[in-house]
């Protein structure tokens, strides 16, 4: 685990300053910044999903959720309602999201590909229809702008945009409950083997529920960072495919989808990279209708090279036993 | 020489292979002959799969000889071996379940014109296959819907059917039940009067005795011994894997039973609704749970863990009512069980011992949720140092370790939580002879301190050796009690088939 995150953050590096040698002004403030932004915007939905992938699931609604949440916002908003009321209500809405996801997967046992492909079109569909599928604003909410997307001066010239310090408090708590609470040791558990864990006493039907709620509160949180961010949402096309970036960043990341593994500060990293991928072909006057060739090659690539190592140390393991 | 003799069929001659910190074999001979079972026996690491495998081509050995018609071979890979008509039937059967016995029969070799699939050929030709193995199925029937016994069956006709004149069968009985056995017996004693020759692998002796015509004896990986026909039985071929004695090999000092700990009254079981189920055991007994496969025994330990929950009934522990839905409400009442299948059921193989050690005991020793690293670290050393489980280290993953020593983690995980009942499910299946005796002894050691054992086994010889008492199942009821006074192989068999035969029991 550990030789996989010093990988991805070699391939950070090597993207990072091959761009900064070609292109200057990929390291001025505003740039970075934008960097930082987006890339712990897909941390806070690429953690949840590793919650869900680490169950041996998979959740593919995560776009249209943040689609859904954001369209609701601003249509709650816009009718003059109260803002934090408007705020919890599209989190408790995500969380109740993740609730039916969890319940339709252990008590129905349906799929978590089918239930989630289901929502993936679902909420979408909803989202057009509240908002008679009219684009929205956010505008003349300064509190609210400033909770979910001010900045906070470090310097003169550099400032840490609002979603680091969410991602910072998420991934904190993420990784204190899968690398040192009884839960997160059985949420491994049964991932790995699900069967064993149930016989071995574990609730693997709630924790299991809890992993879709917490994917789904984290995806409703990002929404409404992304709302903010956006400053206004296309209910037919925000947050379009961020499932599959984001499930994409937890496989770089160290996620299998076999389940039973997956590391916080890998996930991190490897959404980092995606975004990072993003600005380099900007900065480096590629032609962005290259973008999804780059970003899928380079991902292929990763877990390509990530399986590759594995077995030579794997074989070498054997070899020096052998001696 | 018998080694040259032109029926020699097959010959392996001073065979060594090395591993990675293991010599498996160290100059291994064998002889096999026309019209011949051979069993070979060992304890597990003893080198038998190791064997099987370099004779069917699996792996290649590091020296010496294999002839196969007394010519010199190479057996580089399956399919060389196969060509040479040497064929090995696995544990694990290699069929597609979703495919008809004609499909499977001929999968790879389809007869036919470019890419077109000659269905009547294969008709025929696998109809043919299956009558050799006494199999009546249409050759259109799915593999997939066919009992256990009749796949394996399937899988010598595959056999068969390329041409194979050596079978090597690898514990072919371990998931058959008694009437299966007796056909795959008779099968086998077929084919071997046909002329050819079978080299047969099993745990039990009971089945060697039954079968083989010569036993070939391994222990870390040299030959130990040989035996004819008249010379096979089971004290013998104890003596030759272990190097010691059977008589000291159950463990078991009965003591005076204390107060009733589970207590199951007209308990029903989803496996057989119609059927209730009224026992007790005590603190410090151990009692078997004996029958046919098919006869309820694991369903009943399951329900009485909460894996799948009773249909009515009642379960006292200690005397109090237990609602149990779930292992978590089991394990509330005191009770642990090591089911039957191991690798599936009681172990989460890629994590590492101090992971599945301390498992069920995490949630005892948290501090407000977070995990106690030291107090997993002593669960876990115990388990190992009490046990004597063979492991380099506690962050080996549990799947590198051989399957005594896997057992014994299963054990290891619910003996940390001191548990009043232990429920065992085949607690000595697939393991060797060196840690069942471990385990045995363990059995012993809980109920003198007070523990109650309800053990479920297929092995006659383990229920003799263990059990103060034995519950009887047949078709799903309790046919009868034995206590240890009265246990005799002929009294149990009589119970376990229904009191209507003497046919066998499964062991």
């Amino acid at each position: 685990m550990k030789k996989n995150i010093l990988g991805i953050m070699a391939l950070f590096a090597v993207v990072f300053l091959f761009t900064a040698l070609k292109n200057d002004s990929f390291l001025n403030a505003y740039n970075l910044q934008n960097l930082i932004k987006w890339s712990c915007l897909y941390g806070l939905i690429g953690l949840g999903v590793s919650f869900v992938i680490i169950t041996g699931g998979i959740d593919l609604s995560i776009g249209s959720v943040i689609g859904l949440v954001a369209s609701l916002l601003a249509l709650l908003l816009s009718k003059g309602r109260d803002p934090s009321t408007c705020i919890a209500l599209v989190l408790a809405l995500s969380a109740g999201i993740g609730l039916m996801h969890g319940l339709l997967i252990t008590k129905v046992k349906l799929q978590p590909f089918v239930v989630t492909l289901c929502g993936l079109l679902f909420y979408r569909g909803i989202a057009r229809y509240i908002t008679d599928n009219q684009s929205m604003g956010f505008s003349g909410h300064d509190t609210l702008d400033s909770i979910f997307s001010g900045k906070v001066a470090v310097s003169s010239q550099f400032a840490l945009p609002a979603p680091f310090f969410y991602l910072v408090v998420v991934a904190v708590v993420a990784a204190l409950f899968l690398n040192r609470t009884v839960w997160g040791r059985y949420l491994f558990a049964l991932g790995n083997n699900e069967t064993a864990a149930r016989y071995s006493g574990i609730d693997t039907d709630s924790l299991k529920i809890l992993a879709y709620v917490a994917c789904s509160l984290l995806t409703g949180l990002a929404g409404v960072l992304f709302a903010f961010e956006l400053n206004s949402v296309q209910p037919a096309s925000t947050g379009e495919f961020y499932e599959l970036y984001t499930i994409a960043a937890a496989v770089l990341g160290g996620c299998s989808l076999r389940g039973g593994e997956g590391s916080v500060l890998g996930v991190i990293i490897a959404a980092a990279v995606i975004r990072l991928l993003y600005n380099s072909i900007n900065m480096l006057g590629i032609s962005t209708h290259l973008e999804y060739a780059i970003i899928g090659a380079v991902i292929l690539a990763g877990v390509t090279v990530d399986e590759l190592v594995k077995r030579y140390a794997a074989a070498r393991r054997t070899r020096q036993q052998a001696e | 020489m018998a080694d040259v003799a032109p029926t020699a069929l097959l010959q392996a001659r001073q065979l060594t292979k090395q591993f990675p910190g293991v010599r498996a074999l160290r100059g291994v001979s064998l002889t096999l002959h026309r019209g011949e079972v051979l069993a070979v026996i060992g304890e597990t690491g003893a080198g038998k799969s190791t064997l099987m495998k370099i004779l069917a081509g699996v792996q290649s050995p590091d020296s010496g000889e294999i002839l196969v018609g007394g010519k010199p071979v190479r057996l580089p890979s399956v399919r060389a071996a196969q060509r040479l008509g040497i064929a090995l039937i696995h544990q694990e059967l290699n069929l597609a379940d979703n495919l008809d016995i004609g499909a499977n029969l001929f999968l790879g070799r389809e007869p036919g014109r470019g890419g077109w699939i000659d269905h009547a050929s294969i008709r025929a030709g696998a109809r043919e296959q299956l009558d050799r193995v006494g199999l009546k199925e249409s050759p259109d029937t799915l593999v997939g819907t066919l009992p256990i016994g009749r796949q394996q069956l399937v899988e010598i006709a595959k056999a068969l059917s390329s041409q194979a004149r050596i079978l090597i069968m690898d514990e072919p009985t371990s998931s058959l039940s008694r009437h299966e056995t007796d056909t795959l017996f008779h099968v086998v004693r077929d084919l071997r009067s046909q002329g050819l020759g079978v080299i047969y692998i099993s745990h039990r002796l009971g089945e060697v005795k039954a079968l083989a015509d010569r036993v070939v004896v391994l222990r870390d990986g040299e030959n130990a011994g040989e035996m004819d026909r008249a010379a096979i039985v089971p004290e013998a071929m104890v003596r030759l894997m272990v190097g010691r004695d059977l008589s000291q090999f159950y463990v078991r000092q009965p003591q005076q039973p204390g107060d009733v700990v589970l207590e199951v009254d007209r308990l029903r079981t989803p496996a057989h609704p119609g059927r209730e189920l009224s026992f007790q055991v005590r603190a410090g007994e151990v009692v078997a749970l004996a029958g046919l496969v098919g006869a309820g025994r694991t369903e009943l330990l399951q329900t009485l863990f909460g894996i799948t929950p009773a249909l009515g009934g009642q379960v006292r522990v200690r005397g109090r009512v237990q609602r149990l839905r779930n292992a978590s409400d089991a394990i509330g009442a005191g009770m642990a069980l090591a089911p039957e299948d191991r690798k599936q059921h009681g172990l989460v193989l890629p994590m590492s011992v101090r992971e599945n050690a301390s498992l069920p005991s995490l949630r005892r020793d948290q501090r407000r949720g977070l995990l106690n690293r030291a107090a997993e670290e002593l669960v876990a050393r115990r388990t190992v140092d009490q046990l004597g489980v063979k492991t380099p280290g506690l962050d080996q993953a549990v799947q590198n370790l051989s399957g005594g020593n896997q057992q014994k983690i299963v054990l290891g995980k619910w003996l940390a939580l001191d548990p009043h009942l232990l429920l065992l499910d085949e607690p000595t299946r697939g393991i060797d002879v060196g840690a069942k005796r471990e385990i045995y002894r363990l059995m012993d050691g809980l109920a003198a301190r007070g523990v109650a054992v309800l053990f479920a086994s297929s092995e006659m010889e383990e229920v003799l050796g263990m059990a103060d008492r034995v519950l009887v199942m047949h078709e799903g009821r309790l046919a009868g009690e034995l206590p240890r006074a009265r246990l005799t192989e002929e009294a149990l068999m009589q119970l376990a088939t229904g009191g209507a035969s003497d046919s066998g029991f499964t062991a």
